[in-house]
């Protein structure tokens, strides 16, 4: 923060390369199209340049970036006539894993698995660490509903905190919890696919 | 427990906001269900993926334009 205060132009650039791809996505959540968004993230830098003498340290810079963006982006959302409800969460009983993978009440083990998930551990890991099934990934994460997508990004990309996703976005606790399991499991069932198409 | 309730648990699990005697009830299905003790590792695995994605480059005229306001910007 010292270093961009004092216009460390090196500093600015690394942030800038750190962060402008999610805040880019974080704002397609509210606004129609990627032009659009790529401009709410280039506002928030200025805003970020303009406000940098007044950001006190209270909360972490990450955090006070992204609000800045939501804030900026539902602005322009709403001017667009686009917002998205964040506190829907969508359907309620939308399950994590398809049922009929799952015993019926008649079988032997109701509820239970009718084939066990097949473990990953050892070779199909590290191909995944190894960043094959990357545009896999993001693929699944940009057909997820767009809260979903937002609270993924911030979490497992970004790194956030439960608390820091519930401020950025302003979602409850509980809200943050069922779309972060929703778009997991969603990640999760692409991958599974994948694995065993291979 | 069955495994179809344990699934929908997972993240509350991982967060650390079950309550004692719901991860009681986890943990102990966990004890003796194969599929959900992989079930639960390929959910951690899937976490630590989704991690491990660095952000593509961005387009080069976004960045320079970006550290041409910085200059600007830039106190003299």
């Amino acid at each position: 923060m010292a270093a961009l205060r004092a216009g460390d132009e090196a500093a600015f650039a690394a942030l800038v390369d750190r962060y402008q791809a999610s805040l880019v996505r974080l704002a397609r959540m509210y606004v129609r199209d990627q032009s659009v968004a790529e401009e709410v993230a280039q506002e928030t830098w200025l805003a970020v340049l303009n406000g940098i003498g007044r950001f006190e340290g209270r909360s972490s810079f990450k955090t006070w970036l992204f609000r800045i963006l939501t804030n900026r982006a539902k602005t322009r959302g709403a001017r667009e006539a686009r917002s998205v409800p964040f506190s829907s969460i969508g359907d309620p009983d939308e399950p994590a894993v398809d049922p009929d993978r799952f015993q019926d009440a008649g079988d032997r083990y109701p509820g239970g698995w009718r084939e066990f998930p097949q473990p990953w551990e050892g070779d199909p890991e590290e191909r995944l660490l190894a960043g094959e099934a990357r545009a896999l990934i993001l693929d699944t994460i940009e057909q997820l509903p767009p809260n979903q997508r937002a609270v993924i990004t911030l979490r497992d990309i970004e790194g956030f905190d439960a608390d820091d996703v519930c401020n950025v976005l302003d979602v409850s606790d509980t809200n943050q919890r069922v779309l972060l399991h929703r778009a997991r499991a969603k990640v999760r069932r692409a991958l599974e696919q994948y694995l065993e198409a291979a | 427990m069955s495994c179809k309730e344990l699934v929908e648990l997972v993240t509350e699990y991982l967060e650390g906001s079950l309550p004692p005697e719901e991860r009681a009830r986890f943990e102990e299905h966990l004890g003796i269900c194969p599929g959900c003790v992989n079930y639960v590792e390929q959910i951690r695995a899937t976490i630590t993926t989704v991690g491990t994605i660095r952000e593509e480059e961005i387009p080069p005229q976004t960045r320079d334009e970006l550290l041409a306001a910085f200059r600007d910007w830039k106190p003299t």
